[in-house]
């Protein structure tokens, strides 16, 4: 799955707010096609680190290109390259399975034949066939975010973010949803994903574990549990973020 | 001693049923949870509970007192923290506090010792603005916010949901503590492994109780065979178990498969060979036991609701 | 009380926090007064007039020089006989006839009065106004620097008659409109909004689930508001006084109180439209499209009820503004006391509790 070339490379991020460092000289790859669980505490700098990859804000300072492009210049290209998916916002609510595909086929250049054929076989494919004149607003949130994920890659880019997308999501639904993740992937899209569950940490090729801006472990999950002496992820995150707490505290 | 006693209630908006024929009792200092996932009707539940909703069926008591008739003097006894934290987000961590002490009559003092171990915690920060706080700590000051009068019942809507690992940790130690004063809690979240911190929980899907019991009783209830499978590849793992004619059901957990097989005459060389045939290295195929989230999904895949849009 | 003061507290937090919002509140009331006052003062440059002076004396001549030196006006006709009148008016190009009376210079000697009558073409009304207050400003300047000169005092009387809009009561200053509107945008929308906004962000679930009463929430929303809108009504009153020389004529005292019953009357209304609306949007769309254009339109603020057609001016009966406007028009230009505008007075009261009413009926004690 992995192969060397890092389609996301950050040297030394770093992002402050005015006396506030929220990226604190981070350095990571990811590499094609693998699965990049990001994890980190609230407020420990996930969303800020997320933006600044998507191109939506600038570093303060750092060396990052994603998919071949500098963060700094490129962020055009860059934006062409990505699919975003996150909790808060996914599809218009007001608007059927079947229009908001065509909106955001629409928006990323897709031709209108194209994007009729594509809907077929996205919406056979996820069972949603009957439902595609439906409102959004009328579906359960299980089939809202798998749709909003097969949006998100409708353009086939080269990597996908996926800021949170379970919150909330019963447990069938969501490992149905990791099952979309990982066919993404068989498929060569390089997934960077954010989660609170941490049994889907376990499902990522690798993790990063950011505390207080700074990322404190970075390896597979099975490597993490074992240098970690843990029984599972939940216990290095915990261990991990509290080591950082009461380091602060002392 | 019963601090809330719920009779079949039914709750519809337009098609859509809310909460169907749901009945449980909450006894007094009871840590009672409800765990299913966003729609299965938890808040509109909570809602009514708090006399902020009417049922269309069915009746409702907390502490005795009819949450229709006798909304007013329920309402002094109540601690609720909605899902969205409710907190003024222009106003400082201190006056946030202060205001929820003032519209009870009360102050901060009077009740400090009830938030103390919560507060001390966010207190460092008593002059920042509430809408700067990252997401524990919101959560904190809402729970304190919450408690500030000394309800006799405390309602919590998802209160640690979208919140990270430890300060949900931390959020059950919190709630531990106030159950040994006595105070009665009702909670609702999404992430299974919490049921198990409950003194009962009620498994909810699609407005409906699926089950109510202990956390363990719920886990020895559990009738599969239940195996932890395991492979180099995970994602060829789980479409090699789609074809394997003995799946029940294969749900991926973490770095393995959990498998329930259809027929209990299963045991597991026959899957260990399945998955050599099949090329994957050094398969791993053993018993374990089940956890809530297993048995919930179990719960699941036998309603008869299951996949059926129309009921959702 | 503690309840009470705890909730009202937290509103001034809001009201403070909010320095965007709080410009605005500040900002507006003085940039629509500059706004209007100097885009209608501007208007008053060259306006075209004519004059039949039947007496055609030294004095006439006199004070014919100095309207038109004054820089306001523009001679366009000398006009001879009574018919001439008519058709300078249908002309389009004269916007006001002055008449001097025969023997005018002859009868200010030796009565001490004499008769100018102006008459003004009130299709615009607000001109008409204007002009017709200028010029007569202009004629009481010329006879007080006369009776400086003189031992025996004179006087010329002055008698004004509008052209086509015979009442004038359409015919305002601009500052009674701006108060209406400044004050009903205030008061009502920034009520609804706040309410509005606690049910957006859920803390009006927790509210209702408090001890609190309806009643204690919506006056607890309200007292900040009164006292911003307040001082409002009296920067509004200062700007008008010392910017544009508006003056108050009568007492003072009842004009503030007036203005207390009206933003009473409004936010009240605010309130209301917070009972039906559950997002901030809508509650600035309602209170803008509700509250604004009939102010604007229907209040007589722009234009005059009685050119309107009569299903409109039943509409426009039923728009607390135009009372509003009618008796701070009174009250400043006119030095009427509460005898004159007790029936209006009456009306706002009676709109205030009636809205009061049917707010408190309506604010939900449950979520929906």
């Amino acid at each position: 799955m992995n192969n060397s070339t890092p389609i996301i490379r950050v040297r030394n991020l770093v992002k402050k707010f005015g006396d506030f460092v929220a990226n604190d000289h981070l350095t990571f790859d990811v590499f094609s096609g693998e699965i990049f669980g990001f994890l980190g505490a609230n407020g420990a700098g996930k969303t800020t680190a997320i933006r600044i990859l998507c191109g939506l804000s600038k570093p303060t300072s750092g060396e990052i290109s994603v998919a071949g492009f500098n963060i700094y210049n490129q962020t055009e290209q860059i934006k062409r390259s990505i699919g975003y998916m996150s909790q808060k916002f996914s599809l218009y609510e007001d608007l059927t399975i079947a229009e908001n595909i065509r909106f955001y086929g629409g928006i990323y250049g897709l031709k209108r034949k194209e994007i009729k054929t594509q809907t077929a076989i996205l919406l056979e494919k996820l069972g949603m066939n009957d439902y595609r004149d439906q409102l959004i607003r009328d579906l359960p949130l299980g089939w809202r975010q798998k749709l909003a994920f097969s949006v998100a890659i409708f353009h086939n880019p080269k990597i996908v973010f996926l800021d949170e997308p379970t919150s909330g999501v019963d447990p069938i639904t969501r490992r149905q949803f990791w099952n979309l993740i990982y066919e993404a992937a068989h498929n060569g899209i390089t997934v960077f994903v954010t989660t609170h569950y941490m049994d889907e940490a376990e499902y990522c090729d690798r993790i990063s574990m950011m505390v207080d801006g700074q990322i404190v472990a970075l390896d597979s999950p099975g490597k993490l549990i074992q240098t970690y002496n843990a029984a599972n992820m939940n216990e290095v995150f915990l261990k991990l973020a509290r080591s950082s707490l009461t380091e602060v505290k002392a | 001693m019963i601090s809330i006693l719920a009779e079949q209630i039914g709750k519809s908006y337009q098609h859509i049923h809310a909460l169907e024929n749901v009945s449980f009792q909450v006894g007094k200092g009871e840590l009672f949870g409800f765990i299913g996932p966003d729609g299965s009707g938890k808040t509109t539940l909570f809602r009514i509970l708090t006399t902020l909703i009417v049922p269309d069926s069915g009746s409702v008591t907390v502490e005795n007192l009819d949450v229709l008739k006798e909304y007013k003097k329920l309402r002094t006894m109540l601690g609720y923290m909605p899902g969205k934290f409710s907190l003024y987000p222009d106003l400082t961590v201190e006056e946030n506090l202060e205001f929820y002490a003032s519209i009870f009559d009360t102050t901060i003092q009077e009740n400090y010792h009830l938030i103390r171990d919560i507060y001390v915690q966010i207190e460092p920060f008593k002059n920042r603005l509430a809408g700067k706080l990252s997401g524990g700590m919101k959560q904190k000051l809402a729970l304190s916010c919450a408690m500030i009068h000394k309800p006799t019942v405390l309602v919590l809507d998802e209160p640690t949901t979208g919140v990270d690992a430890v300060s949900r940790v931390e959020f059950w130690e919190m709630l531990k503590k106030l159950k040994s004063e006595g105070v009665t809690i009702v909670v609702s979240t999404p992430y299974m492994e919490e049921a198990g911190l409950c003194d009962r929980v009620a498994l909810m899907q699609f407005g409906k109780i699926m089950k109510i019991a202990p956390p363990q009783q719920v886990i020895d209830e559990y009738r599969r065979n239940l195996f932890s499978v395991k492979a180099e590849n995970t994602y060829k793992l789980i479409e090699d178990l789609q074809r394997f004619p003995e799946t029940g059901s294969a749900f991926p957990f973490g770095q393995s498969v959990h498998f329930t097989p259809k027929s209990p005459a299963f045991f597991p060389q026959m899957l260990i060979d399945f998955l050599l045939q099949n090329d994957h290295q050094n398969p791993d195929v053993h018993s374990i036991e089940p956890g809530i989230e297993d048995c919930f999904m179990e719960l699941m895949t036998e309603s008869p609701d299951a996949g059926d849009l129309s009921k959702i | 009380m503690n309840r009470f003061r705890g909730f009202v507290r937290k509103e001034f937090h809001h009201i403070f926090r909010d320095k965007q919002t709080l410009l605005i509140l500040f900002g507006m009331p003085i940039a629509q007064m500059l706004i209007f006052g100097f885009v209608i003062s501007n208007e008053i440059r060259n306006v075209g007039i004519a004059v039949f002076d039947q007496s055609h004396d030294a004095v006439t001549q006199k004070i014919t020089d100095k309207i038109l030196s004054s820089g306001y006006f523009l001679l366009e006709y000398d006009i001879h006989s009574q018919n001439e009148i008519g058709q300078a008016f249908r002309g389009g190009k004269v916007k006001e006839v002055i008449i001097f009376a025969p023997e005018f210079a002859r009868n200010l000697e030796k009565t001490g009065t004499a008769n100018v009558q102006i008459i003004a073409d009130a299709s615009d009304a607000n001109l008409a106004n204007l002009i017709t207050i200028y010029t007569t400003g202009i004629i009481q300047d010329y006879i007080n620097k006369s009776n400086a000169q003189h031992s025996m005092p004179m006087q010329i009387v002055t008698e004004v008659r509008m052209l086509y809009n015979e009442q004038m009561k359409g015919v305002f200053l601009f500052v009674p409109g701006i108060m209406a509107l400044i004050l009903v945008l205030i008061s009502a929308q920034m009520t609804s909004i706040s309410i509005a906004r606690e049910k957006e962000m859920g803390t009006m679930e927790v509210l209702l689930v408090s001890p609190l009463k309806p009643i204690q929430i919506i006056i607890g929303k309200v007292v900040p508001y009164v006292l911003l809108s307040f001082i409002n009504a009296v920067t509004i009153l200062l700007l008008g006084y010392f910017v544009f020389g508006v003056p108050v004529h009568g007492s003072v005292v009842l004009l503030l109180a007036e203005c207390m019953l009206y933003i009473l009357l409004a936010l009240s209304l605010g309130i209301l439209i917070s009972s039906v609306t559950n997002n901030q949007l809508v509650a600035m769309m309602i209170s803008a499209m509700a509250l604004m254009l009939p102010v604007i339109l229907l209040s007589g603020f722009i234009f005059p009820i009685e050119n309107m057609p009569k299903i409109l001016q039943w509409l426009c009966a039923l728009m607390p503004p135009k009372y509003f406007i009618t008796i701070i028009k009174n009250i400043m230009l006119k030095n009427t006391g509460l005898l004159y505008v007790w029936k209006e007075t009456l009306i706002l009261c009676g709109f205030t509790v009636l809205f009061i009413l049917l707010s408190v009926k309506k604010f939900k004690i449950r979520l929906e």
